[in-house]
């Protein structure tokens, strides 16, 4: 893909923009943070903005601005670590469904379709449950609802290639099923893929924030968006400040996800462009 | 069509077969000894031994399966390990909560999105198409349970239109903001889909054709292309209705709705494996007969479906 000609494409540069400023505050939250985000003072609860407290406290007195900025990371870690592992499964199972075709592929994907007949939230809920909260066992959550996902798209584009002469004569000169999935296939695929990864790590940060705004995702005190989402929704009528800030930062990284996606995609399919 | 419907319909079958199975195995592996939940760490293991044996926990894995199977098929979803009641009733009261919500979010959505997605595709590139694209990425980019504390903030809390609690009623009073934070996200969505299936059709030879035969636009528009452009959208509220479906458990927390998803969280909390159990099932019922809708929606839409 062209590099420049994706910087001139104003929609991904803004995405784009908007993810690295938000990546920076996720690298230096200890740096840029005025306050330690877990220090309680409980004379201070629920205090407006001002010049000490810049967004104001928590109902135990803690700094919303250093909790915002340190709630980036579990946000951007589960978003895109699940998304990822998500990307591996599917490209192993959709790769296989593609390339061998009849019964694995009739059973892997009626799988798939049955998986996505629940809800991502739902699914998430689902696993959640099983696992329990807390930062690892919600990246897993989420990124087995997403695995089917990509298991399908995966398929479909290596139904697309698996008649391709170049993998024919791979298959021809005796190379393992391995070394065609990895030399061949894979590179030949790829580019959707990412670009609809780029898309889905929007909606999978979106799915953490669900699961963690009813208690099920990340688990105090590690501070995440969606858990002071709650906290702020508790103490709607003494503070609405503190439901509006976080809410906010969930709806900057998506979109900054979703800009840099669709960015991405005008860029790689030209027919799509402006659309 | 008939044979396609009659095909269709019994495709769901093995669907929900499927969907119940994959519940019952996950709600098998979940920590926890659901004897303890209903008497407590300090039962004593004879009290424990008896409520297991009453509750089949001790029997075979398939006998458990099929038990449970039976009783699905009979409207028994067991009882509530918590209130000790039938599970089926307190679902069938919530539900017309949770349905309230989906079908109001869709309307809203369609009643938005489409025209949204129509002008921005007839209006490409121009200020508009501009502005409708932005408010589009905006909707999506959005989780609807904060559009739904934000509309609580401003006509609640502010104007004192509406109220902040849904709770139990059944009202357009109540459950204006809840159908709105729902409805306005997928507005988004179908906009975003209407325009580019639009924009597709547009550059068809046939709609060229129509256009160079001197057909008014208007004509044009709604007899070849909104036609045309139908399956993609059809297809993406499908599919939206379970995003919302989603979104609606949030959204019933957010305004206390006493809905499925309230239910549901509420069970998760306490940890009553049944009332999840058949919460789960009861979502994924739903969206199971979603997809049905939509793919005999594409039969009528389409006659070229019925013979794939």
């Amino acid at each position: 893909m062209d590099v420049k000609r994706l910087f001139k494409d104003k929609i991904a540069l803004t995405g784009g923009v908007l993810l690295l400023a938000i990546l920076i505050v996720a690298l230096f939250a200890p740096l840029l943070s005025p306050h330690p985000p877990s220090r309680q003072n409980v004379i201070d609860q629920l205090e407006g903005p001002s010049s000490t407290y810049l967004l104001g406290t928590d109902q135990y007195g803690r700094d919303v601005l250093s909790r915002l900025l340190w709630a980036s990371r579990p946000s951007l870690f589960i978003g895109v670590s699940s998304i990822l592992l998500a990307l591996l499964g599917g490209l192993i199972l959709g790769m296989t469904a593609g390339y061998y075709g009849g019964a694995v592929d009739h059973l892997l994907m009626r799988f798939a379709d049955i998986v996505m007949s629940f809800p991502s939230l739902v699914l998430g809920l689902m696993i959640a449950v099983v696992l329990g909260g807390g930062m690892v066992n919600t990246t897993i959550a989420i990124s087995i609802t997403f695995v089917p996902r990509f298991a399908r798209l995966v398929r479909g584009s290596t139904v697309s290639v698996r008649e391709e002469y170049y993998i024919e004569a791979e298959r021809a000169i005796g190379s393992s099923s391995l070394r065609i999935f990895s030399r061949h296939l894979l590179p030949n695929i790829i580019g959707p893929i990412v670009v609809m990864s780029t898309l889905w790590v929007g909606q999978a940060i979106r799915v953490e924030a669900g699961l963690s705004f009813l208690g099920l995702g990340v688990q105090p005190p590690t501070p995440s968006w969606g858990t002071m989402l709650k906290a702020g929704m508790d103490n709607f009528l003494r503070a609405s400040h503190l439901a509006t800030y976080p809410g906010l930062c969930i709806v900057a990284v998506v979109l900054a996800f979703n800009l840099l996606g669709d960015g991405l995609r005008d860029r790689l399919d030209p027919t799509l462009r402006g659309d | 069509m008939t044979s396609f419907t009659v095909r269709r319909l019994l495709l769901v079958v093995p669907t929900m077969l499927a969907v119940v199975t994959i519940i019952f195995l996950v709600m098998r592996v979940l920590p926890g000894d659901p004897a303890i939940v209903m008497l407590g760490n300090n039962a004593s293991e004879e009290a424990l031994r008896s409520l297991r044996d009453k509750l089949g926990l001790d029997d075979p894995f398939w006998m458990q399966y099929f038990t449970y199977l039976g009783g699905l098929l009979q409207g028994d979803f067991g009882k509530s390990l918590v209130n000790n009641r039938p599970v089926a009733p307190q679902l069938l009261n919530a539900l017309p909560y949770t349905a309230s919500l989906a079908v109001g979010g869709v309307l809203v959505g369609v009643v938005l999105g489409i025209p949204l997605g129509v002008v921005s595709a007839l209006k490409r590139n121009t200020f508009i198409d501009f502005f409708c694209r932005i408010l589009a990425l905006g909707g999506i980019s959005f989780p609807a349970f904060y559009l739904g504390i934000l509309l609580i903030m401003i006509f609640s809390m502010r104007l004192n239109w509406f109220p902040i609690i849904a709770g139990s009623h059944l009202d357009l009073r109540h459950l204006t903001l809840p159908i709105l934070s729902l409805g306005l996200i997928q507005a988004a969505t179908i906009a975003r889909m209407s325009r580019s299936s639009i924009l597709e059709v547009l550059r068809k030879d046939y709609v060229r054709t129509a256009r160079s035969k001197g057909l008014p636009s208007s004509i044009v528009i709604l007899k070849h292309v909104m036609r045309n452009s139908l399956i993609p959208i059809v297809t993406v509220i499908g599919f939206s209705i379970g995003l919302l479906l989603g979104g609606a458990i949030l959204t019933e927390t957010v305004f206390n709705i006493s809905g499925m998803g309230k239910v549901l969280v509420g069970a998760i909390y306490q940890r009553d494996y049944p009332l999840i159990q058949g919460g789960l099932v009861v979502f994924a019922g739903f969206v199971v007969l979603v997809n049905l809708l939509v793919d005999l929606t594409y039969g009528l839409i389409d006659p070229k479906v019925q013979y794939d």
